[in-house]
Protein backbone atom coordinates (compact mmCIF):
# COMPACT_ATOMS: atom_id res chain seq x y z
CA UNK A 1 0.00 0.00 0.00
CA UNK A 2 1.23 3.12 -0.76
CA UNK A 3 0.66 5.99 2.18
CA UNK A 4 -2.09 7.57 2.97
CA UNK A 5 -0.03 10.97 2.22
CA UNK A 6 0.35 9.98 -0.88
CA UNK A 7 -2.88 8.61 -2.22
CA UNK A 8 -4.58 11.34 -0.78
CA UNK A 9 -1.80 13.79 -2.59
CA UNK A 10 -2.52 12.18 -6.21
CA UNK A 11 -6.29 11.94 -5.40
CA UNK A 12 -5.80 15.82 -5.30
CA UNK A 13 -4.28 16.06 -8.59
CA UNK A 14 -6.67 14.41 -10.57
CA UNK A 15 -9.84 16.27 -8.24
CA UNK A 16 -8.00 19.61 -9.08
CA UNK A 17 -7.84 18.53 -12.56
CA UNK A 18 -11.23 17.76 -12.87
CA UNK A 19 -13.10 20.78 -11.08
CA UNK A 20 -10.72 23.31 -12.77
CA UNK A 21 -11.58 22.01 -16.57
CA UNK A 22 -15.04 21.31 -15.45
CA UNK A 23 -14.92 25.47 -14.24
CA UNK A 24 -13.70 26.27 -17.50
CA UNK A 25 -16.18 24.78 -19.33
CA UNK A 26 -18.78 26.00 -17.52
CA UNK A 27 -18.07 29.29 -18.30
CA UNK A 28 -19.06 28.75 -22.14
CA UNK A 29 -22.41 27.81 -20.48
CA UNK A 30 -24.71 30.74 -22.65
CA UNK A 31 -22.34 31.52 -24.85
CA UNK A 32 -21.17 28.57 -27.01
CA UNK A 33 -21.37 29.01 -31.08
CA UNK A 34 -24.24 26.96 -31.80
CA UNK A 35 -27.25 25.94 -29.27
CA UNK A 36 -26.67 22.55 -28.89
CA UNK A 37 -23.02 22.72 -28.42
CA UNK A 38 -24.20 24.88 -25.50
CA UNK A 39 -26.05 21.57 -24.24
CA UNK A 40 -23.41 19.43 -24.81
CA UNK A 41 -20.73 21.80 -23.40
CA UNK A 42 -22.37 21.20 -20.25
CA UNK A 43 -23.04 18.00 -19.93
CA UNK A 44 -18.75 17.97 -20.33
CA UNK A 45 -18.68 19.72 -17.16
CA UNK A 46 -21.23 18.25 -15.31
CA UNK A 47 -19.38 15.06 -15.70
CA UNK A 48 -16.13 16.83 -14.68
CA UNK A 49 -17.27 18.46 -11.70
CA UNK A 50 -19.37 15.12 -10.65
CA UNK A 51 -16.39 13.35 -10.89
CA UNK A 52 -14.33 15.96 -9.15
CA UNK A 53 -17.13 15.70 -5.78
CA UNK A 54 -16.53 11.81 -5.70
CA UNK A 55 -12.90 11.93 -5.90
CA UNK A 56 -12.67 14.83 -3.27
CA UNK A 57 -14.83 12.78 -1.33
CA UNK A 58 -12.85 10.06 -1.36
CA UNK A 59 -9.55 12.32 -1.04
CA UNK A 60 -11.12 13.85 2.58
CA UNK A 61 -11.56 10.22 3.86
CA UNK A 62 -8.08 8.77 2.87
CA UNK A 63 -6.95 12.07 4.42
CA UNK A 64 -8.91 11.25 8.06
CA UNK A 65 -8.59 15.20 8.69
CA UNK A 66 -12.56 15.04 8.38
CA UNK A 67 -12.25 17.44 5.35
CA UNK A 68 -15.41 17.25 2.96
CA UNK A 69 -15.36 17.74 -1.14
CA UNK A 70 -16.04 21.29 -0.46
CA UNK A 71 -13.63 22.24 2.33
CA UNK A 72 -11.16 20.80 -0.42
CA UNK A 73 -12.76 22.12 -3.66
CA UNK A 74 -12.69 25.72 -1.61
CA UNK A 75 -10.87 26.34 1.08
CA UNK A 76 -7.47 26.03 -0.04
CA UNK A 77 -4.59 28.17 -0.84
CA UNK A 78 -3.80 28.41 -4.76
CA UNK A 79 0.05 26.79 -4.15
CA UNK A 80 -1.55 23.64 -2.69
CA UNK A 81 -4.09 23.10 -6.09
CA UNK A 82 -2.08 20.30 -8.16
CA UNK A 83 -3.92 20.81 -11.10
CA UNK A 84 -1.99 20.51 -14.17
CA UNK A 85 -1.34 24.06 -16.74
CA UNK A 86 -3.37 22.62 -19.59
CA UNK A 87 -6.70 22.43 -17.79
CA UNK A 88 -6.53 26.59 -16.53
CA UNK A 89 -5.79 27.65 -19.65
CA UNK A 90 -8.45 30.53 -20.86
CA UNK A 91 -11.17 29.81 -23.07
CA UNK A 92 -9.28 31.41 -25.94
CA UNK A 93 -11.79 30.17 -28.75
CA UNK A 94 -14.20 27.00 -29.14
CA UNK A 95 -11.14 25.81 -30.76
CA UNK A 96 -9.08 25.61 -28.37
CA UNK A 97 -11.43 24.36 -26.04
CA UNK A 98 -12.05 21.27 -27.87
CA UNK A 99 -8.47 20.80 -28.14
CA UNK A 100 -7.82 21.11 -25.11
CA UNK A 101 -10.37 18.37 -24.07
CA UNK A 102 -9.44 16.41 -26.43
CA UNK A 103 -5.44 16.22 -25.01
CA UNK A 104 -7.52 16.06 -21.68
CA UNK A 105 -9.59 13.27 -22.69
CA UNK A 106 -7.15 11.40 -24.32
CA UNK A 107 -5.25 10.32 -21.74
CA UNK A 108 -8.01 10.53 -19.20
CA UNK A 109 -10.13 7.50 -20.99
CA UNK A 110 -7.55 5.04 -20.68
CA UNK A 111 -6.46 6.27 -17.45
CA UNK A 112 -9.77 5.46 -15.94
CA UNK A 113 -9.48 2.28 -18.38
CA UNK A 114 -6.57 0.97 -16.27
CA UNK A 115 -7.73 2.11 -13.27
CA UNK A 116 -10.64 -0.10 -13.47
CA UNK A 117 -7.72 -2.95 -12.34
CA UNK A 118 -6.74 -0.96 -8.82
CA UNK A 119 -6.65 -2.86 -5.82
CA UNK A 120 -8.77 -0.31 -4.45
CA UNK A 121 -12.68 -0.71 -4.49
CA UNK A 122 -13.18 2.93 -4.26
CA UNK A 123 -10.59 4.26 -7.15
CA UNK A 124 -12.97 1.10 -9.34
CA UNK A 125 -15.78 2.41 -8.29
CA UNK A 126 -15.01 5.75 -9.49
CA UNK A 127 -13.39 4.53 -12.72
CA UNK A 128 -16.26 2.48 -14.07
CA UNK A 129 -18.05 5.73 -13.88
CA UNK A 130 -15.36 8.29 -15.62
CA UNK A 131 -14.19 5.81 -18.50
CA UNK A 132 -17.71 6.15 -20.29
CA UNK A 133 -17.46 9.67 -19.70
CA UNK A 134 -14.15 10.10 -20.72
CA UNK A 135 -14.70 7.94 -24.01
CA UNK A 136 -17.62 10.04 -24.84
CA UNK A 137 -15.49 13.37 -24.33
CA UNK A 138 -12.99 12.05 -26.83
CA UNK A 139 -15.29 11.41 -29.51
CA UNK A 140 -17.00 14.63 -28.72
CA UNK A 141 -14.22 16.81 -28.66
CA UNK A 142 -12.20 15.11 -31.89
CA UNK A 143 -15.25 15.28 -33.87
CA UNK A 144 -15.17 18.76 -33.35
CA UNK A 145 -11.13 19.08 -33.99
CA UNK A 146 -11.97 17.41 -37.55
CA UNK A 147 -14.96 19.83 -38.16
CA UNK A 148 -12.45 22.67 -37.62
CA UNK A 149 -9.50 21.11 -39.18
CA UNK A 150 -10.76 20.69 -42.15
CA UNK A 151 -13.68 23.20 -42.23
CA UNK A 152 -12.98 26.73 -43.94
CA UNK A 153 -9.70 27.72 -44.52
CA UNK A 154 -10.73 30.38 -41.21
CA UNK A 155 -11.01 27.39 -39.18
CA UNK A 156 -8.41 25.62 -40.05
CA UNK A 157 -6.30 28.32 -39.46
CA UNK A 158 -7.76 28.67 -35.94
CA UNK A 159 -7.55 24.83 -35.04
CA UNK A 160 -3.27 25.11 -35.81
CA UNK A 161 -3.27 28.36 -34.27
CA UNK A 162 -4.66 26.16 -30.64
CA UNK A 163 -2.63 23.29 -31.22
CA UNK A 164 0.91 25.61 -31.63
CA UNK A 165 -0.14 27.07 -28.57
CA UNK A 166 -1.73 24.45 -26.53
CA UNK A 167 0.60 21.84 -27.53
CA UNK A 168 3.51 22.76 -24.97
CA UNK A 169 1.04 22.00 -22.01
CA UNK A 170 0.34 18.30 -22.66
CA UNK A 171 4.17 16.89 -21.67
CA UNK A 172 2.65 17.63 -17.61
CA UNK A 173 -0.44 15.33 -18.53
CA UNK A 174 2.57 12.70 -17.86
CA UNK A 175 4.31 14.00 -15.26
CA UNK A 176 4.68 11.52 -12.18
CA UNK A 177 4.65 13.42 -9.12
CA UNK A 178 6.31 11.24 -6.15
CA UNK A 179 2.80 10.99 -4.96
CA UNK A 180 1.36 9.40 -7.70
CA UNK A 181 4.60 7.22 -8.32
CA UNK A 182 4.03 5.58 -4.84
CA UNK A 183 0.32 5.26 -6.15
CA UNK A 184 1.28 2.78 -9.53
CA UNK A 185 3.76 0.82 -7.45
CA UNK A 186 1.06 -0.18 -5.08
CA UNK A 187 -1.95 -0.36 -7.61
CA UNK A 188 -4.05 2.04 -6.61
CA UNK A 189 -3.40 3.97 -9.56
CA UNK A 190 -2.33 4.03 -12.94
CA UNK A 191 1.15 4.54 -14.09
CA UNK A 192 0.35 7.82 -16.52
CA UNK A 193 3.96 7.42 -18.64
CA UNK A 194 2.29 3.96 -19.66
CA UNK A 195 -0.33 5.64 -21.02
CA UNK A 196 1.89 7.80 -23.61
CA UNK A 197 2.03 5.70 -26.80
CA UNK A 198 -1.71 5.52 -26.49
CA UNK A 199 -2.36 9.00 -25.88
CA UNK A 200 -0.01 9.70 -29.18
CA UNK A 201 -2.18 7.15 -30.93
CA UNK A 202 -5.28 8.75 -30.69
CA UNK A 203 -4.10 12.68 -31.56
CA UNK A 204 -2.17 11.56 -34.49
CA UNK A 205 -5.63 9.72 -35.77
CA UNK A 206 -7.47 12.79 -35.23
CA UNK A 207 -5.02 14.99 -36.31
CA UNK A 208 -4.63 12.99 -39.61
CA UNK A 209 -8.13 13.64 -40.47
CA UNK A 210 -8.41 17.07 -39.22
CA UNK A 211 -5.56 18.18 -41.48
CA UNK A 212 -3.30 19.35 -38.17
CA UNK A 213 0.50 18.72 -37.40
CA UNK A 214 1.96 18.07 -34.42
CA UNK A 215 4.27 20.89 -33.68
CA UNK A 216 7.82 20.25 -32.35
CA UNK A 217 7.99 21.23 -28.98
CA UNK A 218 11.45 22.66 -27.54
CA UNK A 219 9.88 23.70 -24.16
CA UNK A 220 7.04 22.34 -22.32
CA UNK A 221 5.26 24.18 -19.75
CA UNK A 222 4.75 22.30 -16.50
CA UNK A 223 4.08 23.18 -12.46
CA UNK A 224 0.52 22.78 -11.87
CA UNK A 225 1.60 19.50 -10.29
CA UNK A 226 3.76 21.39 -7.87
CA UNK A 227 1.43 24.29 -7.34
CA UNK A 228 3.10 26.69 -9.42
CA UNK A 229 0.38 28.06 -11.44
CA UNK A 230 -0.23 30.56 -14.18
CA UNK A 231 -1.33 34.24 -13.89
CA UNK A 232 -5.03 32.83 -14.67
CA UNK A 233 -5.45 30.14 -11.76
CA UNK A 234 -5.82 33.35 -9.02
CA UNK A 235 -8.65 34.81 -11.00
CA UNK A 236 -10.34 31.31 -11.21
CA UNK A 237 -10.21 30.88 -7.72
CA UNK A 238 -11.29 34.09 -6.82
CA UNK A 239 -14.07 33.04 -8.42
CA UNK A 240 -14.98 30.08 -7.32
CA UNK A 241 -13.74 30.71 -3.63
CA UNK A 242 -15.63 34.04 -3.51
CA UNK A 243 -18.70 33.07 -1.43
CA UNK A 244 -16.84 30.74 0.98
CA UNK A 245 -14.13 33.31 1.67
CA UNK A 246 -16.39 36.22 2.19
CA UNK A 247 -18.76 34.29 4.48
CA UNK A 248 -16.10 31.66 6.06
CA UNK A 249 -17.43 28.19 7.65
CA UNK A 250 -21.53 28.25 6.03
CA UNK A 251 -23.75 26.45 4.88
CA UNK A 252 -25.34 27.00 1.36
CA UNK B 1 -38.45 30.07 -17.69
CA UNK B 2 -41.19 31.38 -18.98
CA UNK B 3 -43.59 33.00 -20.84
CA UNK B 4 -45.15 36.57 -20.43
CA UNK B 5 -48.25 38.13 -21.03
CA UNK B 6 -47.90 38.22 -24.61
CA UNK B 7 -46.47 42.24 -26.01
CA UNK B 8 -47.56 43.34 -28.51
CA UNK B 9 -49.41 40.61 -30.70
CA UNK B 10 -51.48 41.12 -33.94
CA UNK B 11 -53.94 38.81 -34.42
CA UNK B 12 -55.38 40.35 -36.83
CA UNK B 13 -56.92 37.81 -39.79
CA UNK B 14 -58.76 38.44 -43.24
CA UNK B 15 -60.04 34.42 -44.18
CA UNK B 16 -63.52 33.81 -44.92
CA UNK B 17 -65.97 33.65 -42.56
CA UNK B 18 -66.98 29.98 -43.16
CA UNK B 19 -63.20 29.28 -42.58
CA UNK B 20 -62.92 31.39 -39.52
CA UNK B 21 -66.26 29.54 -38.28
CA UNK B 22 -64.77 25.88 -38.98
CA UNK B 23 -61.79 26.69 -37.09
CA UNK B 24 -63.55 28.17 -34.32
CA UNK B 25 -65.29 24.94 -33.98
CA UNK B 26 -62.25 22.92 -34.45
CA UNK B 27 -60.73 24.80 -31.26
CA UNK B 28 -64.07 24.60 -29.37
CA UNK B 29 -63.91 20.89 -29.77
CA UNK B 30 -60.61 21.08 -27.90
CA UNK B 31 -59.34 19.44 -31.26
CA UNK B 32 -55.56 20.28 -31.32
CA UNK B 33 -53.91 22.05 -34.20
CA UNK B 34 -51.20 20.48 -35.75
CA UNK B 35 -48.61 22.32 -37.90
CA UNK B 36 -49.95 21.28 -41.54
CA UNK B 37 -53.60 22.09 -40.70
CA UNK B 38 -55.23 24.94 -42.09
CA UNK B 39 -54.63 27.75 -40.17
CA UNK B 40 -56.07 31.66 -39.76
CA UNK B 41 -52.63 33.91 -40.43
CA UNK B 42 -53.35 35.89 -37.13
CA UNK B 43 -53.13 32.22 -35.57
CA UNK B 44 -50.08 31.60 -37.28
CA UNK B 45 -48.59 34.86 -36.63
CA UNK B 46 -49.85 35.22 -33.09
CA UNK B 47 -48.35 31.46 -32.21
CA UNK B 48 -44.74 32.49 -34.03
CA UNK B 49 -44.67 35.72 -32.07
CA UNK B 50 -45.43 33.90 -28.82
CA UNK B 51 -43.42 30.62 -29.06
CA UNK B 52 -40.87 32.85 -30.49
CA UNK B 53 -40.51 35.31 -27.46
CA UNK B 54 -41.14 32.30 -25.09
CA UNK B 55 -37.83 30.83 -26.83
CA UNK B 56 -35.95 34.13 -26.37
CA UNK B 57 -36.65 34.31 -22.59
CA UNK B 58 -34.94 31.06 -22.47
CA UNK B 59 -32.29 31.86 -23.81
CA UNK B 60 -31.88 35.75 -22.61
CA UNK B 61 -32.24 33.62 -19.14
CA UNK B 62 -29.88 31.94 -19.05
CA UNK B 63 -27.36 34.90 -18.70
CA UNK B 64 -28.84 36.37 -15.22
CA UNK B 65 -28.14 32.69 -13.47
CA UNK B 66 -25.35 31.92 -15.45
CA UNK B 67 -23.49 34.92 -14.10
CA UNK B 68 -23.41 32.57 -10.89
CA UNK B 69 -22.26 29.53 -12.41
CA UNK B 70 -18.64 30.01 -11.26
CA UNK B 71 -18.97 31.69 -8.20
CA UNK B 72 -21.65 29.36 -6.68
CA UNK B 73 -20.67 28.37 -3.07
CA UNK B 74 -20.57 24.89 -3.37
CA UNK B 75 -20.20 21.52 -5.11
CA UNK B 76 -23.31 20.14 -5.19
CA UNK B 77 -24.72 24.13 -5.94
CA UNK B 78 -22.66 24.88 -8.84
CA UNK B 79 -23.34 21.03 -10.59
CA UNK B 80 -27.33 22.11 -9.67
CA UNK B 81 -27.32 26.09 -11.22
CA UNK B 82 -24.96 24.70 -14.05
CA UNK B 83 -27.59 21.75 -14.94
CA UNK B 84 -30.81 24.51 -14.45
CA UNK B 85 -29.38 26.83 -16.98
CA UNK B 86 -28.47 23.83 -19.14
CA UNK B 87 -32.36 22.92 -18.73
CA UNK B 88 -33.11 26.25 -19.82
CA UNK B 89 -31.30 26.19 -23.25
CA UNK B 90 -33.26 22.83 -23.67
CA UNK B 91 -36.06 24.80 -23.18
CA UNK B 92 -35.26 27.45 -26.10
CA UNK B 93 -34.10 24.35 -28.46
CA UNK B 94 -37.91 22.76 -28.00
CA UNK B 95 -39.51 26.28 -28.18
CA UNK B 96 -37.12 27.04 -31.17
CA UNK B 97 -38.71 23.72 -32.83
CA UNK B 98 -41.92 23.80 -32.24
CA UNK B 99 -41.50 27.61 -33.91
CA UNK B 100 -40.15 26.31 -36.80
CA UNK B 101 -43.22 23.98 -37.51
CA UNK B 102 -44.93 27.36 -38.39
CA UNK B 103 -42.71 27.96 -40.77
CA UNK B 104 -39.96 30.52 -38.96
CA UNK B 105 -36.53 29.56 -38.79
CA UNK B 106 -34.30 29.81 -36.00
CA UNK B 107 -32.06 32.41 -37.57
CA UNK B 108 -34.66 34.72 -38.38
CA UNK B 109 -35.77 34.56 -34.99
CA UNK B 110 -33.02 35.53 -33.37
CA UNK B 111 -32.77 38.17 -35.82
CA UNK B 112 -35.93 39.50 -34.15
CA UNK B 113 -34.64 39.19 -31.04
CA UNK B 114 -30.93 40.75 -31.70
CA UNK B 115 -32.24 43.96 -33.82
CA UNK B 116 -35.26 44.94 -31.41
CA UNK B 117 -38.13 43.44 -33.44
CA UNK B 118 -38.79 40.20 -30.83
CA UNK B 119 -39.47 40.68 -26.92
CA UNK B 120 -38.26 38.28 -23.92
CA UNK B 121 -39.46 38.43 -20.55
CA UNK B 122 -38.80 41.95 -18.87
CA UNK B 123 -37.61 39.67 -15.59
CA UNK B 124 -34.48 39.20 -17.48
CA UNK B 125 -33.56 42.69 -17.36
CA UNK B 126 -33.03 42.92 -13.81
CA UNK B 127 -29.58 41.97 -12.59
CA UNK B 128 -28.78 38.57 -10.12
CA UNK B 129 -26.37 40.70 -7.19
CA UNK B 130 -25.56 38.01 -4.42
CA UNK B 131 -26.20 33.85 -4.63
CA UNK B 132 -29.54 34.69 -3.31
CA UNK B 133 -30.44 36.12 -6.67
CA UNK B 134 -30.43 32.56 -7.65
CA UNK B 135 -32.88 31.17 -4.83
CA UNK B 136 -35.20 33.59 -5.04
CA UNK B 137 -35.23 33.26 -9.14
CA UNK B 138 -36.03 29.53 -8.66
CA UNK B 139 -38.19 29.80 -6.73
CA UNK B 140 -40.20 32.84 -7.57
CA UNK B 141 -39.05 33.59 -11.74
CA UNK B 142 -39.65 29.48 -12.16
CA UNK B 143 -42.70 29.57 -9.87
CA UNK B 144 -44.39 33.04 -11.89
CA UNK B 145 -43.83 30.60 -15.24
CA UNK B 146 -44.86 27.90 -13.93
CA UNK B 147 -48.51 29.48 -13.42
CA UNK B 148 -48.27 31.10 -16.74
CA UNK B 149 -47.24 28.15 -18.76
CA UNK B 150 -49.46 24.68 -17.14
CA UNK B 151 -52.23 26.60 -19.18
CA UNK B 152 -50.37 26.50 -21.56
CA UNK B 153 -49.99 22.38 -22.17
CA UNK B 154 -53.64 22.69 -23.15
CA UNK B 155 -52.95 25.29 -25.69
CA UNK B 156 -54.78 24.60 -29.03
CA UNK B 157 -51.42 24.18 -30.88
CA UNK B 158 -50.06 20.72 -30.74
CA UNK B 159 -46.41 21.31 -30.79
CA UNK B 160 -46.69 23.98 -27.99
CA UNK B 161 -48.55 22.32 -25.60
CA UNK B 162 -46.49 19.15 -26.31
CA UNK B 163 -43.27 20.60 -25.20
CA UNK B 164 -44.54 22.78 -21.76
CA UNK B 165 -45.53 19.62 -20.69
CA UNK B 166 -41.83 18.95 -20.91
CA UNK B 167 -40.64 22.39 -19.80
CA UNK B 168 -43.51 22.27 -16.96
CA UNK B 169 -42.15 19.49 -15.29
CA UNK B 170 -38.37 20.91 -15.34
CA UNK B 171 -39.70 24.28 -14.27
CA UNK B 172 -41.12 22.85 -11.46
CA UNK B 173 -37.89 20.99 -10.18
CA UNK B 174 -36.12 24.60 -10.60
CA UNK B 175 -38.47 25.97 -8.69
CA UNK B 176 -38.59 23.67 -5.72
CA UNK B 177 -34.38 23.71 -6.51
CA UNK B 178 -34.40 27.38 -5.59
CA UNK B 179 -36.61 27.57 -2.82
CA UNK B 180 -34.57 25.23 -0.99
CA UNK B 181 -31.59 27.24 -1.40
CA UNK B 182 -33.29 29.90 0.11
CA UNK B 183 -34.54 27.76 2.59
CA UNK B 184 -30.73 26.88 3.60
CA UNK B 185 -30.24 30.79 4.15
CA UNK B 186 -33.25 31.27 6.00
CA UNK B 187 -31.89 28.50 8.48
CA UNK B 188 -28.33 29.95 8.39
CA UNK B 189 -26.67 32.83 10.15
CA UNK B 190 -28.15 36.84 10.59
CA UNK B 191 -26.18 37.48 7.05
CA UNK B 192 -27.57 34.66 4.70
CA UNK B 193 -31.06 35.53 6.00
CA UNK B 194 -30.54 39.14 5.48
CA UNK B 195 -29.37 37.98 1.74
CA UNK B 196 -32.57 36.39 1.28
CA UNK B 197 -34.42 39.00 2.62
CA UNK B 198 -33.07 41.83 0.24
CA UNK B 199 -32.72 39.75 -2.65
CA UNK B 200 -36.87 39.19 -2.01
CA UNK B 201 -36.65 42.82 -1.62
CA UNK B 202 -35.88 43.68 -5.11
CA UNK B 203 -37.36 41.06 -6.80
CA UNK B 204 -41.06 40.81 -5.58
CA UNK B 205 -42.54 43.49 -8.04
CA UNK B 206 -40.99 42.73 -11.38
CA UNK B 207 -41.76 39.28 -10.79
CA UNK B 208 -45.69 39.96 -10.05
CA UNK B 209 -44.83 41.96 -13.31
CA UNK B 210 -44.30 38.97 -15.08
CA UNK B 211 -47.70 38.16 -15.68
CA UNK B 212 -48.12 41.14 -17.62
CA UNK B 213 -50.62 44.12 -17.09
CA UNK B 214 -54.22 44.00 -16.41
CA UNK B 215 -55.96 42.54 -19.01
CA UNK B 216 -58.48 45.90 -19.15
CA UNK B 217 -55.40 47.34 -21.18
CA UNK B 218 -53.70 43.87 -22.50
CA UNK B 219 -53.61 44.20 -26.30
CA UNK B 220 -56.10 41.28 -28.12
CA UNK B 221 -56.47 38.93 -25.31
CA UNK B 222 -60.00 38.40 -26.50
CA UNK B 223 -58.98 36.46 -29.82
CA UNK B 224 -56.05 34.27 -27.66
CA UNK B 225 -58.71 33.41 -25.42
CA UNK B 226 -61.05 31.96 -27.86
CA UNK B 227 -58.60 30.47 -30.15
CA UNK B 228 -57.22 28.90 -26.91
CA UNK B 229 -53.94 30.02 -26.50
CA UNK B 230 -54.67 31.76 -23.27
CA UNK B 231 -56.93 30.22 -20.77
CA UNK B 232 -56.83 32.74 -17.82
CA UNK B 233 -56.60 36.48 -17.56
CA UNK B 234 -53.06 38.03 -16.58
CA UNK B 235 -54.87 39.23 -13.42
CA UNK B 236 -56.27 35.67 -12.29
CA UNK B 237 -52.64 34.00 -12.57
CA UNK B 238 -50.93 36.82 -10.61
CA UNK B 239 -53.32 36.10 -8.29
CA UNK B 240 -53.12 32.52 -8.27
CA UNK B 241 -49.13 32.98 -7.74
CA UNK B 242 -49.38 34.92 -4.44
CA UNK B 243 -51.88 32.96 -2.87
CA UNK B 244 -49.35 30.60 -3.59
CA UNK B 245 -46.31 32.44 -2.53
CA UNK B 246 -47.54 33.86 0.48
CA UNK B 247 -47.74 30.86 2.48
CA UNK B 248 -44.10 29.66 1.38
CA UNK B 249 -42.78 33.49 2.48
CA UNK B 250 -43.98 32.81 5.73
CA UNK B 251 -41.67 29.56 6.01
CA UNK B 252 -38.94 31.29 5.15
CA UNK B 253 -39.78 33.92 8.26
CA UNK B 254 -39.01 36.79 5.36
CA UNK B 255 -41.19 39.11 4.16
CA UNK B 256 -42.54 40.49 0.85
CA UNK B 257 -42.20 44.48 0.16
CA UNK B 258 -45.30 45.24 -0.03
CA UNK B 259 -47.09 46.97 3.03
CA UNK B 260 -50.76 46.96 1.93
CA UNK B 261 -50.50 42.96 1.24
CA UNK B 262 -53.53 41.50 3.44
CA UNK B 263 -55.89 38.95 3.29
CA UNK B 264 -59.65 39.35 2.23
CA UNK B 265 -62.22 36.60 2.46
CA UNK B 266 -64.19 37.67 -0.12
CA UNK B 267 -61.87 37.12 -2.84
CA UNK B 268 -61.72 33.52 -4.83
CA UNK B 269 -65.19 32.96 -4.56
CA UNK B 270 -65.73 33.24 -1.34
CA UNK B 271 -62.28 31.48 -0.67
CA UNK B 272 -59.98 34.40 0.11
CA UNK B 273 -56.92 35.48 -0.96
CA UNK B 274 -54.54 38.19 -0.68
CA UNK B 275 -55.15 41.72 -1.86
CA UNK B 276 -51.82 43.15 -2.81
CA UNK B 277 -51.10 46.88 -3.22
CA UNK B 278 -50.28 48.87 -6.79
CA UNK B 279 -48.04 47.83 -9.30
CA UNK B 280 -45.60 50.09 -10.60
CA UNK B 281 -46.78 49.68 -14.50
CA UNK B 282 -44.21 52.67 -15.48
CA UNK B 283 -41.35 50.36 -14.66
CA UNK B 284 -42.70 47.58 -16.63
CA UNK B 285 -43.38 49.54 -19.25
CA UNK B 286 -39.78 51.19 -19.06
CA UNK B 287 -38.23 47.93 -18.97
CA UNK B 288 -40.26 46.32 -21.94
CA UNK B 289 -39.06 49.35 -23.81
CA UNK B 290 -35.48 47.94 -23.43
CA UNK B 291 -34.17 51.03 -20.42
CA UNK B 292 -34.18 48.42 -17.68
CA UNK B 293 -30.67 48.05 -15.75
CA UNK B 294 -29.66 44.98 -17.70
CA UNK B 295 -30.96 45.40 -21.21
CA UNK B 296 -28.24 47.00 -23.26
CA UNK B 297 -25.67 44.17 -21.53
CA UNK B 298 -28.52 41.08 -22.40
CA UNK B 299 -28.95 41.72 -25.83
CA UNK B 300 -25.18 43.01 -26.31
CA UNK B 301 -24.07 39.16 -25.05
CA UNK B 302 -25.98 37.37 -27.12
CA UNK B 303 -25.22 39.69 -30.24
CA UNK B 304 -21.25 38.60 -29.02
CA UNK B 305 -22.08 35.18 -28.64
CA UNK B 306 -23.68 34.92 -32.03
CA UNK B 307 -21.04 37.04 -33.77
CA UNK B 308 -18.09 35.12 -31.95
CA UNK B 309 -20.13 31.96 -33.27
CA UNK B 310 -20.12 32.57 -36.68
CA UNK B 311 -17.15 31.24 -37.84
CA UNK B 312 -17.46 27.69 -35.95
CA UNK B 313 -21.36 27.22 -37.61
CA UNK B 314 -19.38 28.23 -41.36
CA UNK B 315 -17.03 25.31 -40.30
CA UNK B 316 -19.50 22.74 -39.37
CA UNK B 317 -21.38 23.64 -42.51
CA UNK B 318 -18.36 23.13 -45.05
CA UNK B 319 -16.85 20.29 -43.30
CA UNK B 320 -20.32 18.45 -43.92
CA UNK B 321 -20.58 19.50 -47.05
CA UNK B 322 -17.06 18.41 -47.69
CA UNK B 323 -17.87 14.92 -46.10
CA UNK B 324 -21.06 14.61 -48.46
CA UNK B 325 -18.84 15.12 -50.93
CA UNK B 326 -16.38 13.27 -50.71
CA UNK B 327 -19.23 10.44 -50.00
CA UNK B 328 -20.64 10.94 -53.57
CA UNK B 329 -17.56 10.78 -54.94
CA UNK B 330 -16.52 7.41 -53.19
CA UNK B 331 -20.30 6.18 -54.56
CA UNK B 332 -19.42 6.93 -58.33
CA UNK B 333 -15.99 4.64 -57.94
FE1 LIG C 1 -37.25 27.22 -18.76
FE1 LIG D 1 -36.52 27.04 -15.26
Amino acid sequence: MAGSADLFAALIELADDQLILGHRLSEWSGRAPILEEDLALSNLALDLIGGSRNIYTYAGLVEGKGRDEDDLAYMRLEREYLNCLLVERGNDDFAQTMLRQLYFAALMQPYWQAALASNDETIRGIAGKAVKEMAYHVRHSAEWVIRLGDGTAQSAEKMQAAVVEMHPFTEELFTMSEAARACAKAGSLPDRESLRAEWSRTIASVFEQALLTVPEVRFPQSGGRQGRHGEEMGHILAELQYVQRTHPGLTW
Amino acid sequence: MYSQGLIGSDSSTDETVEFLAAFQARIDAEEKIEPNDAMPEGYRRTLIRQIGQHAHSEIIGMQPEGNWITRAPSLRRKAALLAKVQDEGGHGLYLYSAAETLGVSREDLTDQLLDGRAKYSSIFNYPTLSWADIGTVGWLVDGAAIMNQIPLCRCSFGPYARAMIRVCKEESFHQRQGYEILLTLCKGSAAQKEMAQESLNRWWWPVLMMFGPSDGESVHSDQNTKWGIKRFSNDALRQKFIDATIPQAKVLGIEVPDPDLKWDDSLNDGRGGYVHGPIDWDEFWRVVKGHGAMNRDRIRNYKKTVDDGAWVREAAMAHAEKRAARKLAMAAE
